[in-house]
């Protein structure tokens, strides 16, 4: 048995960090975020880290990928309008890749929105938030443990594919306090990059010829080699028109895309003879699990479907879903995002319905309650 | 004997991308005597660059190199050495670089003192992106985006560091050559933040729309423009008309250095701990 403690969405995530072996955190004062900047800049400190409060989220972004390239395993967090800060140097770690972990509390928006209510209208950003094609790995946990068990994991996939992992969760889970266990070290794995192993006179950053994610050499290891946001060939050094930049950005979107087994994760609940399926992440999929206990409790066939992995997107699990409900109903905190790769994994083998919501307050069980009722 | 530049330059990287009569060649040779007169080892340092004509330097030598985003170069630099505080960290920036887009981080960055060397390469213009004007184009100068005269003001990029917080300020030319790779010694030596305004020529896209005969031409316009603080600060004022001082400019001693003061937090909360234990 770990440690019981209470704590709040966002210090889960601080926590998780720590047990996943952070020790570099950059960030920039935001709501509904901030909570996890506090906890580090107590915390890092204590423990030798770097906690750092740069000038906005462009610089918190650049100082963590700098971290990163030191072997430090690095954190920001933010939310809305300084997640769309950070973009440009997301996709500069994603090309040069550099593990990174990124925690988006989201609330409603665009602009200022509602800094202070829920929201799940960034979630299309934390996959094309960038410019340029990338990979995107973007965890959704929905509940203060999976906070703290999802940053680890975070982490993990971070530092073994060599590519920013975003995690997204809504302001209700982030600062709602649920009663969590710290798992003993040892317990939950925690994964470090993979190394060269050859001399430094022989590294290539960028060599592809052995495996999709290359060897890592932290900078001031006596590797001494070039990053840059420019195409790059094996070398690390820049390449112009080059075939070598098509065939380097599919393995890029293959990291991830090959490797969807062991990134997507996701909770079936009472799907197996389910008529009705409702497919919810975060805040939502929590009301969900509510109202598909109650409508069952009445014997409506209803189940849920709550993806932890959202990026990349669980397709093979809503095609097979698609094929045996006749309704999948898909609740977000938007005026509709996530229902779209829903709807494109179903291929009109069943039928999608929406709920939306975008006025600072959750979706209601009763309001799914409401939806599963009318459909059946 | 004369140098040998090879030592720090990797196998195969050059020709670099500079045009014939840019003056970022002579800086990159300037850099590279400085480094070897102090002996740093090689893996001891790191390059970090924004974006720009300057900001490719750090591609040809061989430390560890990062080639970052157009003016974040110093936030970067920032990760790395507070991860790192005992490794130097040298900062190779464009005028437009490090005072339009990155201009909020070079402010923080004199602000927090740490211990980085910034090397501002001020040609007076956007190179890279074909000669718009930049925060540096002195008024009146045709850029590509200002085709009637720029309309707008310069600024005083060592007077911008100094009153930042930076505690080392000095400003060399391409011109001078060898009194600047005294000046970047200097500068990697200080412990805190020091800035190092290199006055350089852009013939191709700034030279050229400027009535700028030949590259000559504007190594000789610095020769006659800059001159030695000291002397700069004996001449009466309608003397210095048009001139500027080179040298270093200012330093202060004994300031705060953000790496040396947080770690030294870090010690402070270890002692407590162990006192709790
Ligand atoms: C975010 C972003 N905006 C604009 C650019 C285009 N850009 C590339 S270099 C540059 C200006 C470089 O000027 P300076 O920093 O003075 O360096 P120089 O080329 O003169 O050495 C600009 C505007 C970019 N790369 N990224
Ligand atoms: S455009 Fe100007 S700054 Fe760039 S390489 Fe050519 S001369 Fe140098
Ligand atoms: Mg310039």
């Amino acid at each position: 048995m770990g440690k019981i403690k209470l704590l709040q969405g966002n210090e889960a995530c601080a926590e998780g960090a720590l047990y996943a072996g952070c020790t570099f955190f950059a960030g920039y004062p935001i709501t509904p975020s901030t909570e996890v900047a506090e906890y580090m800049a107590r915390r890092l400190p204590q423990i030798g880290g770097v906690f750092l409060q740069m000038e906005d989220e462009i610089a918190a972004m650049a100082a963590v990928i700098g971290g990163a390239l030191t072997g430090c395993k690095s954190l920001t967090a933010t939310s809305g309008p300084g997640f769309s800060l950070k973009q440009e140097n997301m996709g500069f770690a994603m090309l040069t890749e550099v593990p990174c972990v990124i925690v988006n509390v989201m609330r409603g928006g665009p602009s200022t929105g509602v800094p202070t209510g829920p929201g799940q209208s960034d979630i299309m950003q934390c996959k094309w938030g960038t410019h340029g094609d990338h990979p995107a790995i973007c965890l959704t946990p929905a509940y203060v443990q999976e906070i703290f068990s999802e940053t680890v994991r975070a982490f993990n996939l971070s530092e073994k594919y060599r590519t920013p992992v975003i995690i997204a969760y809504d302001e209700i889970v982030g600062h709602m306090r649920e009663r969590i266990e710290i798992s003993d070290p040892g317990v939950l794995p925690v994964v470090q990059r993979p190394r060269p192993a050859c001399p430094p006179a022989e590294y290539l950053p960028y060599d592809d010829s052995k495996g999709d994610v290359p060897p890592m050499a932290n900078f001031f290891e006596g590797y001494r080699y070039h990053v840059t946001g420019l195409n790059h060939g094996p070398d690390g050094f820049p390449v112009n028109a080059s075939p070598r930049i098509h065939t380097d950005e599919l393995r890029l979107i293959r990291k991830v895309d090959s490797n969807r087994a062991d990134i997507v994760k996701f909770e079936e609940y009472l799907l197996e003879d389910a008529e009705v399926a409702v497919f919810a992440y975060g805040v939502s999929g929590r009301s969900a699990k509510t109202a598909v206990n109650q409508v069952r409790s009445e014997g409506v066939k209803a189940g849920l479907f709550r993806p932890l992995t959202i990026w990349p997107f669980p397709e093979e699990q809503v095609a097979g879903l698609s094929g045996r409900v006749r309704k999948i109903i898909v609740p977000e905190l938007s005026l509709g995002q996530i229902i779209h790769e829903v709807d494109r994994c179903s291929k009109g083998r069943c039928g999608i319905e929406g709920i939306h919501r975008v006025d600072g307050d959750p979706i209601t069980p009763a309001q799914i309650v409401a939806r599963i009722k009318e459909v059946m | 004997m004369a140098f040998d530049y090879s030592q720090y330059i990797r196998g195969g990287k050059l020709p670099h991308i500079w045009c014939p009569g840019c003056t970022y060649g002579i800086i990159f040779k300037s850099i590279l005597r400085a480094v070897d007169s102090l002996k740093l080892p090689k893996d001891d340092i790191a390059m970090v660059s924004g974006i720009g004509c300057a900001s490719r330097l750090p591609g040809y030598v061989d430390f560890n190199t990062l080639h970052t985003t157009h003016g974040r170069a110093l936030p970067f630099a920032t990760g790395i050495k507070m991860a790192k505080p005992d490794k130097h960290v040298l900062v190779v920036s464009g005028d437009g670089d490090a005072t339009a887009i990155g201009g909020n981080h070079f402010i923080h960055a004199c602000r927090r003192n740490i211990d980085l060397t910034v090397l501002v390469f001020n040609n007076y213009i956007y190179g890279m992106t074909g000669g718009q004007y930049s925060p540096a184009t002195p008024t009146g100068h045709m850029a590509a985006t200002m085709p009637y005269g720029n309309v707008d003001s310069p600024f005083d990029i060592p007077a911008l560091a100094k009153g930042a917080g930076a505690s080392f300020v000095a400003r060399g030319t391409a011109f001078h050559a060898t009194a600047l790779d005294k000046l970047i010694v200097d500068a990697i030596q200080h412990k805190g933040l020091s800035v190092v305004e290199i006055i350089n020529a852009c013939p191709t896209t700034h030279g050229r729309r400027n009535k700028f005969k030949s590259p000559t031409d504007m190594l000789l316009w610095m020769k006659d423009t800059f001159m030695p603080v000291a002397a700069f600060e004996k001449l009466p004022p309608e003397k210095t008309a048009g001139k500027f001082p080179m040298g270093v400019l200012y330093r202060k001693e004994g300031v705060p250095e953000y790496c040396k003061t947080y770690y030294g937090l870090v010690e402070r909360l270890k002692k407590q701990g162990e006192g709790r234990a």
